[in-house]
């Protein structure tokens, strides 16, 4: 079936099976891999990206789902080569060390702070529940969300 | 993760929807947000050879005050049901289970009819609804008819709607300021609940209804008995596992599950009472 989504501004066309997930569409056809693939489960939220402005995980959403929807994706975020804010609160705060769940980490704060503008640690921790990070302990990642909010 | 191959076919009302799945049989499942039926595609724990995408029938996503109850449209989404307005004032109780579904993302996709007629005894929805009285309302090729909660729920992930059937609106009574619990024990955040209860008390009557404690979700009307015939607390909540048949797993033993249901019956009704 044909599948129409803008993806970052730009709408991709692509004829696809209807088993075909989100995640694969935006990484097998339109080519963009910054949205990583963990669990495959929607547990860890690595696969996070806003579909019509709300975070979403595209591990479990069929692209037919979003047929005619708007994504973004992490390499959507820096406007004229300028990195998102909280692209820039993740970097000074050290809020990754592998960086494989980077991407839906980004994806997820930026959501999380759309419905939350002034969160508290406990509403980031909270918040970002669908999110794993297995190498920083959270606590640098806490530290980015609420620095981001600041800005 | 990939599921099986499948034909899709997209509904735009419920009328269109029940059409197309009675063309199909059993074979055919709707799709709603797709968050308990597409994990079970991709793990080939469920294999439909047609799916009908019901996620685009937007006027069976509503939340309306209705009286004596309110009436939620079937594809209300989680988030949806969590921040209504109107569940916050009648049916507090539903509004706060369904913050506990999952995770944001989860949240923003999962529905509250899907999640109720995929019928999964570690839901949270199922049994509060459950414990609160509701009435689904579901509709089929000749009309529609409603179903109360206590007798839609027939066996793990099977519930009485028939194959042509679609649930299309959920019957709340509201609760009229009774005090109200819910609790849910798991070891990692987002988690199913290895055991969770709902519950709410007023002066006269209760509702209690647990998580994950047998193939469906149960109303612990023991409980409920009791309480009503002037036992304590603590006396009800020692027969909260009474009506309950659960299994062991990974995560608990039968036994750990029923002493878990006691305890926490006992601290919702606690927290229900005050």
């Amino acid at each position: 079936m044909k599948i129409t989504i803008a993806i970052n501004g730009r709408q991709e066309s692509h004829e696809v099976e209807p088993r075909t997930l989100l995640v694969h569409y935006i990484r097998e056809h339109a080519k963009l891999t910054g949205t990583n693939i963990g669990c495959d489960t929607s547990s860890c939220g690595a696969c996070t990206v806003h579909l019509d402005g709300e975070a979403v995980k595209s591990c479990t959403i069929l692209a037919a789902q979003a047929d005619g929807g708007t994504v973004t994706t992490i390499e959507g975020l820096a406007k004229n080569g300028e990195m998102h804010p909280m692209q820039k609160a993740f970097m000074e705060n050290h809020g990754l060390q592998c960086g494989y769940c980077t991407p839906g980490m980004v994806m997820a704060a930026i959501g999380l702070l759309n419905e939350n503008p002034n969160p508290t640690e406990d509403d980031v921790r909270l918040g970002l529940e669908g999110n794993l990070c297995r190498c920083t302990g959270y606590h640098n990642i806490v530290k980015s969300v609420l620095a981001a909010a600041k800005k | 993760m990939i599921p099986a191959p499948f034909e899709y076919k997209r509904a735009s009302s419920a009328a269109e929807a029940i059409s197309l799945i009675s063309q199909h049989g059993d074979e055919a499942k709707f799709l709603a947000g797709g968050h308990s039926l597409i994990p079970l595609m991709k793990l080939r724990l469920a294999q439909p050879t047609v799916l009908v995408d019901i996620g685009r029938v937007k006027d069976l996503s509503y939340v309306k005050d209705a009286g004596d109850h309110v009436a939620i449209g079937a594809l209300t989404r989680h988030m949806d049901v969590e921040k209504s307005p109107v569940l916050k004032q009648h049916v507090p109780l539903l509004a706060h289970a369904a913050s506990h579904v999952g995770d944001s993302q989860v949240r923003h996709r999962g529905t509250i009819g899907g999640s109720i007629a995929h019928a999964d005894p570690a839901s949270d929805l199922p049994a509060t609804t459950l414990a609160l009285g509701a009435t689904y309302v579901v509709q089929g090729p000749n009309g529609k008819r409603e179903i109360a909660a206590k007798d839609f729920f027939k066996g793990f992930l099977e519930s009485a709607l028939a194959a042509d059937e679609m649930l299309v609106e959920i019957k709340v009574p509201k609760m009229n300021g009774a005090g109200w619990s819910f609790q849910k024990f798991n070891r990692r955040a987002q988690d199913w609940a290895i055991v969770g209860v709902a519950a709410w008390r007023n002066s006269g009557s209760s509702g209690v209804a647990l998580v994950n404690m047998g193939s469906t979700p149960v109303l612990a009307s023991s409980v409920s008995k009791a309480l009503s015939s002037g036992a304590s607390i603590e006396d009800a909540a020692a027969l909260a596992a009474d009506d309950a048949d659960p299994q062991g797993d990974l995560n608990a033993s039968v036994e750990y599950r029923q002493h878990l249901a006691r305890v926490l019956v006992r601290r919702a009704l606690e927290a229900a009472s005050k």
